[in-house]
């Protein structure tokens, strides 16, 4: 499946910024499945010094300043990705225990583990507690088949908790969420790593969108007008089996990856330290729409004439 | 204590030899005195303990007028002084050069490390570095993967901590590799032990420090990546108020370096740049004195804004080198020293020289096993600091203690080592007023050179009352000079470099950083603004005895105009004019009381003497050596205890006086001594712009209100005397007092330094000095406003101003002048702020935008 995905950033300040310096973490990467066929940042006014880097999990960050006085910044990336789905992956998973994953991590060092060790600890929104060992634990019985267990997990939190935008802010810890059992996509996904690594798994947090409008007959899912999240964990060889507890979905066609981390803070689409300022305001849009098989070619020529 | 033998054995990756443990089981008795320790007593017996004392208050007295075993300005509960132990500590030269060895190989080693963990992790790969000792140590900045280019020198400034035992070996207790702190509290204690006990000095031949700072110097020298011939290199601090200040200040005066905050700083274009009075100044390498996670706000994401944001990325693209690297504090995991030996053999087919303390690291179940049942034998540390951690003294914790400190370590085992307390051989010390033999820590300090490494021949010696409080706490105790005996004669060495023959040296100009350019603004106008209080305390307290001895009602009312005058001057409102003034008129004593000694009363002459403390404290390492020694003694002394009764004796005036003399002192040498640079300018331009305002602010409370004839010519010679011009207007104008002549001395005559027009004339010529970042041709504000005041001023017609209006019972016109002037003067100490000092606007955090939260 091919999509084309806006995300719009706009900052409005009460009083001019000096000078601004920011890291944009909102340009697709490549994975197994998927492919980042065009990408673009548009930043208004326009930066005087823009360079995109890898950072240490591999994502696409953008470092750019604005160095002379501005009252609004607007941050916009477009990009074209196809995402295929891979059905294989959920089975692969199922070859193997959890334990012996468990075990896989601790004695393995092939390069998939050590790619997979820094997704095994606390990070500083994702810290394991033994509430959230308790409740992983329940999904995670003796023997079972990691991904099943995962997956069980995954429908458990889609039902035991409440999404609720009003709920929690973005300091909102998961020891709090654990208890109010209500949060959004970006809570659920940490409870879903924070509960994987309390057990002694690595998971991580995989930021990214899901469709806008759905084909006909198909529901809206939860999360289309903004950037989504959801979790990831590592199955050894079978590598890493993504699950939206949002949705109690496995990403598959509808779910488009932009960067990955061991939590919320590592992938922070925008983030930036501006002199000056005042108060300000956000407004985020995100546009994701599916671009026929037939339309992409001129799709991306018209593209590419643009810039 | 007993370690079971087949501990010591390797196991898994851990290894550990427990020798200090073994020559204890030796037996105490078996230490040997060193030849060199013999003479050494031998001299010191001679030398007297009454003497050597005295010696040593004299050291105590030069080391805290320098600032350094104190932070005047420093949070309350940390600020406890360090106390100076006169016995050197002796290594002989044989004994070092195995120590350097040890110390070299594991600078080395831990470089290797370092770029090993930052980039290809071989060492996690190979087992030989559990990845918990990497990715869960506060240290590990992961923002800094990859940022170390391969084959590097990341660590270049190291610090070890080492000891040592019963036999005499050393032994490292930790490894320092960010910020190491002591080296120049070593430097000053050495300067402390030679000026108060040359003979002492002279009878040893001692190695000399200047070395290792010159190595120190050479090698941030090369760190710079474009500008090899002239780098800037730049002391980063976080600032006055942390407690090793002090030192900061010290190295950077010592180096001959720039001493910044991250404020001063800012990145453009990918480089760094020093904001200075001159405009901005590229920075090549940063001497780095600040917490590791707080020094790029954008990508490191601290808890507080202090750092410079974008300072990563200036980095990754080669423009800015910091020492260390950033990310380097992963080193100092204690963790990490159960696994050097194996990552020695490995990587330099070398075992270690310098053992390090035993160490069990709990991330491994038969070390951890280990640890929970020796629990209260070890001393059990966390792997970096962790909030809320009770200091743990071996052999001193309750049950209940021990049962907590079980379950923490339970719930995360791999946050914690336990560590073999050190049995730790003694020296002798003369920290009460005999001599004893106490056990000591010795830091040490390295830097890179060529392909290796060099040790500072000495270091920073501590001591305490006993090896629990040494090992466990990081501040006060004693601290003595280190000596490292060397079979050459000395050579004098010095930190100056030879020039080549057919190159003069470019003297480096205007790069005064803007912060300190204001501080110098501001230590001028402090200095100033705490003079004109105390001149004018002085005068009231004189008026006040004389009252008090011919109770006549034209004296009374004139010291309640001067005391009204002094709410006025000191905008200490609403005192003796607004509400309770009657009251406070009546018996001013209280106060005048707060107005002197009330520290937090904002216009207070104690306030005033702080704030002056605290800017010069900032820019002392511009200030002539004596100047800051005044200014040191003014905050211990200032503190006049009078009580309310005893306002009115002499003793009050006197101490007014001793301020006074110690402000001129100040101002004095800052004169004769200071080249007439921008610093000079600043610290000058603050002074005269504050004593125009003050004139300005006692002509208006004092001369602009109509008298009667007879209290007229005591307020007039109270005036003169208020701003110490009584002498020089008797010589011009003899017995005859009236207003125009007072005029004409204090506001017109550009020849006279108390006038107000000599300030302006000054100041118009000072302001025109200033260095311009792009000259323009044309007058910038702050030259505008002045030439504007003073052509004003000079046209004013003293006869005009001394016209008396009945209806409003004052001089109107003198007030408008007056008040005019005020506002001018106002508007360019504002224009000289927003010129030279480029007040940052505060950075703030752009609202993270949430996946799917609201911001």
């Amino acid at each position: 499946m091919k999509y084309r995905v806006t995300h719009s950033t706009q900052y409005n300040y009460s009083a001019p910024v000096a000078l601004c310096r920011n890291e944009a973490c909102l340009l697709p990467r490549d994975t197994l499945r998927q492919k980042c066929l065009t990408s673009e940042l548009r930043i208004e006014p326009y930066p005087s010094d823009l360079r995109e880097r890898k950072d240490a999990f591999g994502n696409r960050v953008s470092h750019f300043a604005i160095q002379h006085p501005h009252d609004g910044l607007n941050v916009t990336a477009t990009s074209e990705v196809s995402v295929s789905a891979d059905p294989n992956l959920f089975v692969a998973a199922n070859q193997r225990s959890w334990e012996s994953v468990r075990k896989h991590l601790a004695s393995d060092r092939g390069p998939l583990t050590l790619e997979a060790l820094p997704f095994l600890y606390d990070s500083p929104l994702a810290q394991k507690s033994q509430e959230l060992e308790a409740y992983a634990k329940t999904s995670f019985s003796e023997g079972r088949p990691i991904g099943e267990a995962a997956a069980d997990l995954m429908q458990r939190i889609y039902s035991d908790f409440t999404y609720d935008q009003e709920s929690t802010t973005i300091d909102t810890p998961l020891s709090e969420i654990i208890v109010t059992r209500s949060g959004v996509c970006q809570d659920f996904a940490h409870i879903g790593v924070a509960c994987l690594r309390s057990i002694g798994l690595a998971a991580r947090y995989v930021s990214g969108y899901i469709e806008t409008a759905p084909p006909p007959g198909q529901a809206r899912l939860i999360g289309a007008d903004a950037s989504h999240a959801w979790f990831s964990v590592y199955a050894a060889d079978a590598g890493w089996i993504d699950f939206d507890p949002t949705n109690n979905k496995i990403p598959g066609e509808q779910h488009i990856t932009v960067a990955w981390g061991r939590d919320f803070a590592d992938v922070s689409p925008l983030r930036g330290v501006a002199l000056g300022g005042g108060k300000h305001k956000v407004v985020v849009s995100v546009d994701v729409a599916r671009i026929p098989d037939n339309l992409l070619n001129d799709q991306s020529q018209s593209q590419s004439q643009k810039t | 204590m007993t370690i079971e033998t087949d501990r010591r054995k390797k196991s898994g990756p851990q290894s550990y030899e427990t020798e200090l443990g073994k020559y204890n089981e030796l037996g105490v008795g078996g230490e040997k005195h060193l030849p060199h320790e013999k003479i050494l007593l031998q001299t010191l017996e001679k030398l007297g303990n009454k003497r050597l004392a005295k010696r040593r208050k004299e050291a105590q007295r030069l080391l805290r007028e320098n600032g350094a075993t104190h932070n005047l300005f420093g949070p309350a509960d940390t600020s406890r002084d360090w106390q100076f132990d006169p016995i050197p500590l002796v290594i002989e030269s044989d004994e070092w050069s195995l120590v350097e060895q040890g110390l070299v190989q594991r600078a080395e080693l831990l470089n290797l490390i370092l770029a090993d963990i930052y980039g290809p992790r071989k060492l996690i790969e190979e087992g030989l570095l559990p990845p918990e000792a990497v990715f869960t140590h506060k240290g590990f900045l992961w923002p800094c993967v990859g940022l170390l280019p391969p084959g590097g020198r990341h660590l270049n400034f190291y610090s070890a901590n080492i000891a040592r035992a019963k036999d005499g070996r050393f032994w490292v207790l930790d490894d320092h590799s960010t910020p190491p702190f002591g080296s120049g509290y070593a430097l000053e204690n050495r300067v402390v032990m030679t000026r108060s006990f040359p003979r002492l000095y002279k009878d040893f031949q001692v190695h000399r420090l200047a070395m290792f700072f010159r190595a120190l110097r050479n090698r941030l020298t090369l760190l710079a990546r474009n500008n090899q011939t002239e780098p800037r290199i730049v002391v980063l601090t976080p600032g006055p108020e942390h407690a090793l200040y002090f030192e900061h200040a010290y190295l950077a005066s010592y180096l001959g370096y720039t001493l910044v905050q991250g404020g001063d700083l800012v990145v453009r274009d990918g480089c760094v740049w020093l904001k200075s009075v001159g405009g901005l100044r590229q920075v090549d390498v940063i001497l780095n004195r600040l917490d590791e996670t707080l020094c790029d706000p954008l990508e490191l994401r601290g808890s507080s804004l202090f750092g410079i944001p974008g300072l990563l990325e200036a980095v990754r693209r080669g423009n800015v080198t910091t020492s260390n690297a950033i990310g380097s504090s992963v080193l100092q995991n204690p963790a990490m020293m159960a696994f050097l030996p194996g990552i020695s053999r490995q990587l330099l087919g070398e075992e270690l020289r310098l053992p390090s303390v035993a160490t069990w690291w709990c991330g491994q179940p038969r070390e951890r096993e280990f640890v929970l049942q020796n629990l209260n034998k070890l001393v059990i540390k966390p792997i970096h600091p962790l909030p809320g951690l009770p200091e743990m003294i071996p052999g001193q914790l309750s049950e209940s203690q021990l049962s907590a400190c079980r379950e923490r370590i339970l719930a995360n085992p791999h946050l914690y080592v336990g560590q073999e307390p050190a049995n730790l051989a003694t020296v002798p010390t003369f920290v009460t007023d005999t001599i004893e033999h106490r056990p000591f820590i010795l830091s040490t300090f390295l830097t890179a050179k060529d392909q290796s490494y060099v040790a500072m021949s000495g270091g920073l010696t501590r001591i305490n009352d006993n090896e629990g409080s040494l090992l466990t706490s990081k501040e006060g105790g004693y601290s003595k000079d280190t000596w490292v005996l060397t079979t050459e004669p000395a050579k004098q060495v010095n930190l100056w470099q030879q020039a080549p023959p057919d190159r003069l040296i470019e003297p480096l100009l205007g790069s005064l950083p803007s912060r300190a350019a204001e501080n110098l603004f501001w230590t001028g106008r402090y200095a100033e603004r705490a003079e004109a209080t105390a001149l004018l305390l002085r005068s009231i307290l004189t008026n006040l005895i004389e009252y008090n001895e011919f109770r006549d009602p034209d004296d009374r009312r004139s010291l309640e105009h001067l005391l009204q005058a002094l709410t006025r001057v000191t905008s200490t409102y609403p005192g003796f004019i607004g509400e309770g003034a009657a009251e406070k008129l009546a018996d001013p004593r209280a106060e005048l009381m707060s107005l002197t000694s009330d520290t937090d009363r904002p216009g207070s002459l104690r306030s005033l003497l702080r704030s002056f403390g605290y800017s010069a404290y900032i820019i002392r390492d511009t200030l002539p050596v004596d100047a800051w020694r005044i200014v040191d003694n003014i905050q211990q002394n200032w503190n006049p205890k009078v009580s309310i009764s005893l306002i009115g004796s002499g003793r009050l005036h006197d101490s007014i006086n001793q301020l006074l003399l110690q402000l001129s002192a100040f101002s004095g040498l800052n004169n004769d001594n200071m080249a007439r640079e921008t610093d000079w300018l600043l610290l000058k331009i603050g002074r005269s712009l504050e004593r125009a305002l003050n004139l300005i602010a006692l002509l208006r409370a004092t001369l602009v209100p109509y008298y009667k004839p007879s209290m007229e010519a005591q307020m007039f010679a109270t005036v003169l005397s208020t701003s110490n011009s009584l002498i020089t207007y008797r010589r011009r104008y003899r017995s005859f007092i009236q207003l125009p002549s007072i005029l004409e001395l204090l506001l017109t005559d550009k020849n006279y330094p108390r006038a107000l027009a000599y300030q302006l004339h000054q100041l118009q010529r000072m302001i025109a000095e200033l260095p311009q970042d792009q000259p323009t041709g044309q007058t910038r504000e702050d030259g505008r406003l002045i030439s504007e005041a003073y052509a004003e001023l000079s046209s004013a017609d003293l006869k005009q101003l001394a016209q008396l209006s009945i209806s409003d019972n004052c001089h109107p016109l003198l007030e408008e002048l007056l008040t005019v002037q005020k506002e001018r003067l106002e508007k360019l100490s504002e224009a000289l702020t927003q010129l030279y000092f480029s007040p940052t606007l505060a950075p703030q955090r752009l609202a993270a935008v949430a996946h799917w939260k609201k911001s």
